[in-house]
């Protein structure tokens, strides 16, 4: 590295607090959770699993749970299925206008999250999508889409065409050459495209907010109603929550990245 | 392993043009392979040699032409189904499979069954000399040994061809020599049809039953090495396989004039380029009748233990290059020398050699080597 001993000390001392300021207030909000008090009071004076409790036992959070657990397996599948066949079919061609299409698969990722939201409810409204579970579907997985395909392109960088080539002329059919030989060395950038579009749909707030009827409510939106009308602490514990899984499959992305790259 | 027989490949007219490309890739080439023949595509770089190969292992469309495997038309099926087995420079293992899973690959395609794969990979991974290596993954072989798994790959299912697009290209010079002596075995073990595409014009001679010599697309001389050696059909010919010297000029009644001087040769008249390889020049020996002699300075001498690359100018400005085993042992450089060789060690050829000498080498040219050179057998 460039620089005296003394630069590396005070960038590594930038680099702890960044980390500090970035994580502090989120790792708050887990002390709360388990406070046994009805407030929001910090550091909490009493501790408890009440929260919890409410969190687990009470229909409108656990529904709400339940609602979000769903559609994020339907959006890591149906994502994953589609974002791999888009990358695949983008890598294995090349034509004028490739480039603008690469661009495209990617706009979900540049637009303001608020665009996106608007644009979706607009045309929702006239398909009849709001407030229904096909319209979460759809929505997230817009959203989820790109990180598949990225992380899909990335893992076929790996693949050298002329395996392609050597199972055919082995005799595989072009469907046993992607089940056999392309598919098992994509895997990893498969399963890290899939967790990022289950943890896209899980924790998705803004889209979700346009969509959504009072019948129908993914986690974060229950979350959101909550703050906005009642003072209720469970939602530390919900928080606590998704946090956890989120964290939780972001965690297990990277292990698998480093197992790849041994 | 078995006695089963190779099939003959016939390309007949393969043509080749890639999009936007101005000239054909492979132009209209006609290549006949014996059953169990060693066939070399020997050329360099760029001159249509991958694209044949790949043309008949079905990697690469067909523009017009057809490929005979014995008797059936293969130019339009996939090439999942043609059934030859394929070696690339590259290697091109399964990173992700064992050695034995991927030689297993192809038996898998084929729904063989798990005791009878098991056998025929054991077998294949012994003929290659890999049998302690079946569990290990292709990043824990060495290049040479991860080119003999492909190997085994490519004929555990019994192709009755195999290609080879420079198999040897990726290794250093001593493992390439095994591997050539390796190849050369599984040949002869195997019985089956080889098609081997190298540029390397050693590698070409020391392996093959006959050579097609390609060029810009197309093919310039099919030969056996020897036949190539001795009576090339061209200039580029003679250049490319080993070193030659080329005199230009025109011929009249026998005499091959250069301008500076007059020189034996067998040949029509009109213009021509008499070739003399290196080891048939001797440097001051008495002539004998009939020779062609000519006064030249040492330039330089290059001592290669068995023999001596010796480098002159011919008094007409133009150089040679002399291979000489000892009769001139004590030449150096500077010496004046008489350069001398009999009228039959040289070959004539036309001098615009790149012209129509595909199929019907030697028609026309006078050269001598129309037996069993052309397609055909
Ligand atoms: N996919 C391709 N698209 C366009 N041109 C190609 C392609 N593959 C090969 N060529 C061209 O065809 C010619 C022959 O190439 P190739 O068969 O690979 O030669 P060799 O194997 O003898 O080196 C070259 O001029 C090369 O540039
Ligand atoms: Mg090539």
């Amino acid at each position: 590295m460039t620089g005296g001993p003394t630069l590396r000390r005070v960038l590594v001392g930038i680099g702890i607090l960044v980390g500090v300021w970035l994580v502090v207030p989120t790792l708050v909000v887990v002390p709360i959770s388990f406070s046994g008090e009805d407030s929001f009071a910090f550091p909490p004076s009493s501790w408890g699993l009440e929260h919890y409790a409410t969190f687990f036992t009470e229909s409108s959070w656990l529904t709400s749970l339940l609602v979000s657990l769903q559609i994020a397996l339907i959006v890591t599948v149906v994502a994953t299925l589609l974002g791999t066949a888009a990358a695949l079919a983008l890598d294995r061609t090349s034509f004028r206008g490739r480039g603008a299409l690469d661009g495209l698969f990617m706009a979900p990722l540049i637009i303001p999250g608020i665009v996106v939201a608007v644009a979706l409810y607009a045309a929702f409204l006239g398909w009849g999508l709001i407030g229904t579970p096909l319209g979460f579907v759809v929505a997230h997985t817009v959203l989820a889409l790109p990180f598949v395909v990225v992380n899909v392109a990335a893992a076929l960088q790996n693949v050298d065409p002329v395996l392609g080539r050597a199972a055919a002329g082995l005799g595989a059919s072009g469907w046993a050459t992607f089940r056999q030989v392309t598919l098992p060395i994509i895997r990893p950038g498969v399963l890290a495209g899939a967790l990022f579009a289950f943890v896209t749909s899980f924790d998705e707030v803004v889209v979700s907010l346009f969509v959504q009827s009072p019948q129908l409510q993914t986690l974060p939106v229950r979350m959101f109603t909550s703050v906005t009308n009642e003072v209720d602490p469970t939602i530390a514990a919900a928080s606590t929550v998704v946090l956890v899984v989120s964290t939780a499959l972001l965690g297990l992305v990277a292990l698998t990245r480093r197992k790849s790259t041994p | 392993m078995t006695d089963r027989a190779g099939a003959t490949i016939r390309a007949e007219a393969l043509t080749k043009r890639f999009p936007g490309a101005s000239a054909p890739a492979v132009d209209a080439v006609d290549l006949h392979v014996a059953a169990g023949e060693f066939m070399t595509l020997l050329g360099p770089s760029g001159s249509g040699k991958t694209t044949t190969l790949n043309m008949i292992a079905g990697f690469e469309e067909v523009t017009s032409g057809r490929i005979l495997l014995d008797d059936d038309d293969i130019a339009r099926l996939p090439a999942h189904r043609r059934n030859l087995g394929m070696v690339f420079q590259s290697y091109a293992l399964f990173p992700h499979m064992t050695a034995a899973q991927n030689v297993a690959f192809p038996l898998r395609q084929r729904k063989v069954g798990k005791a009878e794969t098991a056998r025929r990979v054991a077998e294949a991974l012994e003929l290659v000399h890999l049998g302690g290596h079946g569990d290990r993954l292709p990043s824990q072989l060495s290049g040479g040994q991860q080119q003999r798994v492909a190997l085994a790959r490519a004929v555990v299912f019994s192709p009755r061809a195999l290609l080879l697009d420079e198999p040897l290209g990726a290794l250093d010079k001593k493992l390439r020599e095994s591997l050539q002596l390796e190849i050369s075995r599984l040949h002869s073990e195997l019985g089956i049809t080889f098609v081997f595409v190298t540029h390397d014009q050693e590698e070409a001679l020391a392996l093959s039953d006959r050579i097609a010599v390609f060029r810009d697309g197309r093919i310039e001389q099919v030969g056996t090495p020897t036949e190539l050696y001795e009576t090339p059909a061209s200039r580029f010919v003679a250049t490319f396989l080993g070193d030659s010297n080329v005199f230009t000029g025109t011929v009249h009644g026998g005499l091959l004039d250069t301008g500076s001087a007059q020189l034996h040769c067998d040949g029509p008249d009109g213009p021509g380029c008499l070739v003399v390889r290196p080891e048939r020049l001797r440097i001051g020996a008495a002539p004998a009748d009939g020779a062609n002699r000519l006064s030249a300075t040492v330039s330089d001498v290059v001592y290669q233990g068995a023999f001596r690359r010796i480098l002159v100018r011919f008094d007409d400005g133009s150089t040679g290059l002399v291979r000489d085993a000892g009769d001139a042992a004590t030449t150096t450089r500077g010496d004046r020398v008489e350069v001398s060789w009999p009228a039959a060690a040289g070959v004539l050829v036309p001098e615009t050699a790149a012209e129509r000498v595909g199929a019907g080498v030697g028609s026309g040219s006078g050269v001598g080597v129309g037996a069993g050179v052309g397609v055909g057998a």
